[in-house]
């Protein structure tokens, strides 16, 4: 991971010092009602260390975008937010991690509870290969609700929450895997929203898609991101500041800046900044 | 322009062609065979009457023709030409074949009167009807005017043969299990010790309620077979012999010279059905072979249900939850090796293992009150199918780790990520995802399991079960039965039987049902698995 940022940089021509513009704790960047609070966390792959001394604060019910060049650590970033890191054994975590004031990494905190509270949608779109109706009743079901009634209101809510319940109401029972991709990437959006969780992790959710279908889900963030958290990593500067509200830039495992999205794009702090978001590099 | 043809790979695509056509041919050639000489089997084939040069005549099926170099032949006539007869008839003249050389035969006719009758002792006989006679008095004599009466005569027969075989298995082997299990009952009483004679006394009025019983059916059986008696009938062979049988013991009497193309079709119908749905007859040469199919497919059977689990399950920890490691490694090569090993080595280890160890552990505490004869101490089905599951256990662990490899991880994170635990997204997501690569694994070890006889020959299987594994006496599943197998059936009739000659057919018949057999189990599986992949298919984004 490091070396493939280090060949980046080589080619790049960008300096690859790793310098912490500022202190990183008194420079932390004050948003509104933080839902998640992250405080010197440190993440290393056994040896390597791929993210050092983030400090964060993500906002509520806000769309927060990370952006960087490719194993810059925003996708490492944000799945540490639902713990999907514990499944690579090398990975280990320093730092504390709040949500709702709560660490996560304590040892008292059930994981199950934490990803439900946490959605999470991937970069490849990843339907089980079950029915439409039953994808999306999957994290109830888990949750122990079989009730059919129960579950027919829960699918019928997160489809119209995705918008995707005008195109697939009359084959639920078919197969997810028949969906194109943009259908199959809301109805996974569809399978996160619908047990309900606070905030909404996205990992790069279009960067397989079309145009048209990152039309649609961008025009879905944009109206999910009243009730739902949202953070998203994206590689696209457009996407990032047409959907978010808030923007992380990240290089080489550190965040070098956070700041809302119109002074990121406008008038950058750091040279870096600047030259990553005009496309001078990355 | 020579380096270019090489180059091209045409030669190689014409060698793999080559290939594949000598696999293909090779089969068709093996299918060819056995249905040529398997099917042809129960068709009712004309007697012939062969006259020979010396005034002897010989009557019976023709079952080949050869050149064979003669006995004392002269330099320019090296070959001989003969005649194989099937001539039956095996109380009067020994052997069911005889082979006669051409340059011997003066004449051969097919009369219309000969009569070939199917019995249930000394196989067929070849004659003609003399005379019919009841208690001593003679009903009818000639071809003529007996055949109508020995039409009209068999199927009762055959029915008074039904109700003793009901009363045989039914309620007398209903009796016996009754009284066996009584007397099983005082044997436990008294190891128990203590004073309970009271109770041994009142089970040994049961036994005697049961002997009661027993002495009714025997009379109902006496006076059947006293009925199954009553009619002789007289046969005269075509040398001149005489041969009196009872007329029950003939099971079919057809006239094949004198059968239209239609009956003899609805005749070979009939034995086919007796094949697949009869027990056998006369050491297996005759009748048919449902307790061999039975016992397969229900090996089979017993197999898959307990190599599935047990082999996914193994197949899950390797894949899944153990640290993947040198360890695991030599492990998983331990486990691919294992399915190399001869069968008859896992037969040994079986008849060690699970006969002598497990068998004799369950006796001396279950069965107790049966000692010394051995209930799991010896060889049934249920051993033979634990040693043909450790064989092919293997077949679904590797298939099944192949399967689980290929369900993509975006598709694990997906559920972990919606507050799954591993265990269900293992249950629900990754096993179905998994379901056709695990059954492709059993459809191997079916196929593998189905064609083993030698562990077997050593863990229950006999040439002749008297029961089945499974009947209506509880507790209905008896496994600790020996049991019959397809496979032991065919090399037990060609090769351990006394008349291999006329078993031979036989042997090419039962391999063609084992076959088909064979072809029907993976079938199902393969349909099975074909629904399920239908529905589990992960498409490309």
């Amino acid at each position: 991971m490091i070396t493939e940022t280090a060949k980046e940089v080589a080619e790049t021509g960008i300096s690859g010092q790793i310098k912490v513009h500022g202190d990183p704790k008194s420079s932390k960047f004050k948003v509104p009602d933080p839902i998640v609070q992250v405080n010197d966390a440190n993440l290393y792959y056994g040896e390597k260390q791929a993210l050092k001394n983030i400090y964060m604060d993500i906002p509520k019910n806000k769309a927060t975008a990370f952006i960087g060049p490719s194993g810059c650590g925003k996708s490492t970033l944000l799945r540490c937010f639902n713990r999907l890191n514990d499944l690579v054994d090398s990975a280990r975590v320093e730092g504390e991690i709040l949500i709702d004031g709560e660490d996560i990494y304590e040892p008292s905190v059930d994981i199950t509870q934490l990803r439900k509270n946490v959605g999470m949608v991937f970069q490849k779109s990843n339907p089980f290969p079950k029915s439409i109706y039953e994808n999306v009743a999957y994290g109830a079901r888990i949750a122990g609700e079989n009730r059919k009634s129960v579950l027919d209101e829960i699918v019928e809510k997160s489809l119209k929450g995705s918008a995707l319940w005008d195109e697939v109401h009359d084959r639920l029972n078919d197969s997810a895997l028949g969906l194109s991709g943009g259908q199959m990437q809301r109805l996974c959006i569809a399978r996160a929203i619908a047990v309900e969780p606070e905030i909404l992790l996205m990992d790069e959710p279009c960067s397989a898609l079309d145009p048209i279908a990152t039309g649609k889900i961008e025009d879905l963030i944009t109206e999910l991101k009243s009730k739902y958290t949202i953070v998203i990593v994206t590689h696209n500067m457009q996407q990032a500041s047409r959907v978010s509200d808030y923007t992380a830039f990240m290089y080489l495992g550190e965040l070098i800046e956070y700041d809302t999205t119109e002074t990121i794009f406008l008038k950058p702090k750091y040279k870096q900044t600047e030259d990553y978001v005009s496309g001078k590099f990355g | 322009m020579n380096k270019k043809f090489w180059k091209s790979g045409d030669p190689f695509v014409w060698l793999t062609g080559v290939a594949l056509m000598f696999s293909l041919l090779m089969i068709a050639a093996l299918l060819y065979l056995i249905a040529a000489k398997g099917l042809g089997f129960f068709w009712p084939a004309d007697v012939a009457e062969v006259k020979l040069k010396d005034g002897n005549m010989v009557l019976g099926e023709i079952t080949g023709h050869e050149k064979v170099k003669g006995y004392n032949a002269a330099e320019d006539e090296p070959y001989i030409e003969r005649t194989q007869l099937k001539i039956g008839n095996r109380d009067l003249y020994g052997l069911d074949f005889r082979w006669i050389d051409d340059d011997q035969i003066a004449a051969t006719t097919y009369p219309k009167f000969a009569v070939v009758l199917e019995r249930r002792e000394w196989g067929n006989m070849y004659g003609f009807i003399k005379e019919v006679s009841e208690s001593g008095k003679i009903i009818c004599s000639g071809n003529e005017e007996c055949w109508p009466v020995l039409e009209d005569q068999i199927p009762r027969y055959a029915r008074i043969a039904d109700e003793i075989k009901s009363i045989e298995k039914g309620a007398i082997g209903g009796i016996n299990a009754q009284m066996e299990s009584l007397r099983l009952d005082i044997r436990g009483l008294e190891l128990k010790g203590g004073d309970n004679r009271e109770e041994i006394l009142k089970i040994q009025a049961k036994i005697a309620e049961q002997e009661e019983k027993y002495k009714e059916q025997e009379e109902i059986l006496s006076s059947l077979y006293t009925e199954f008696n009553k009619e002789k009938v007289v046969m005269a062979t075509v040398d001149g012999r005489e041969k009196e049988m009872p007329a029950g013991n003939i099971v079919r009497a057809y006239r094949p010279n004198d059968m239209s193309w239609f009956r003899k079709t609805a005749f070979y119908l009939s034995k086919v059905w007796e094949f697949v749905s009869a027990e056998p007859r006369e050491a297996n040469t005759e009748g048919g072979v449902f307790p061999a199919i039975f016992g397969t497919v229900l090996m089979v059977l017993i197999m898959s249900v307990v190599v599935l689990p047990f082999g996914v399950v193994a197949a899950l920890y390797l894949k899944e939850y153990a640290k993947q490691g040198v360890l695991v490694r030599i492990v998983r090569i331990c486990v691919n090796n294992l399915a190399g090993v001869p069968s008859i080595v896992f037969g040994v280890f079986a008849v060690g293992f699970f006969i002598y160890g497990l068998g004799s552990t369950i006796d001396g505490i279950f069965f107790k009150e049966a000692l010394p004869n051995p209930t799991y101490g010896t060889g049934g089905i249920l051993w033979a199918s634990l040693t043909l599951a450790l064989l092919t256990v293997p077949v679904v662990i590797v298939a099944t780790e192949e399967g689980l490899s290929a369900v993509p991880k975006e598709i694990r994170d997906g559920s972990l990520a919606l507050g799954a635990t591993k265990f269900e997204t293992t249950w629900k997501i990754v096993i179905p995802s998994a379901m056709p690569a695990i059954l492709t694994g059993l459809i191997l070890a079916i196929a593998r399991a189905t064609g083993e006889v030698a562990p077997l020959m050593i863990t229950g299987v006999v040439k002749l079960a008297p029961q089945l594994p499974i009947d209506g006496y509880f507790p209905y599943m008896h496994l600790e039965r020996k049991f019959m197998h397809l496979g032991f059936h065919i090399y037990d009739v060609g090769f351990q039987s006394p008349n291999v000659e006329a078993a031979k057919p036989m042997v090419y018949t039962t391999a063609m049902l084992l076959i088909l057999i064979v072809v029907a189990l993976n079938l199902t599986a393969i349909i099975i698995r074909n629904q399920l992949r239908k529905k589990y298919t992960t498409s490309a984004v």
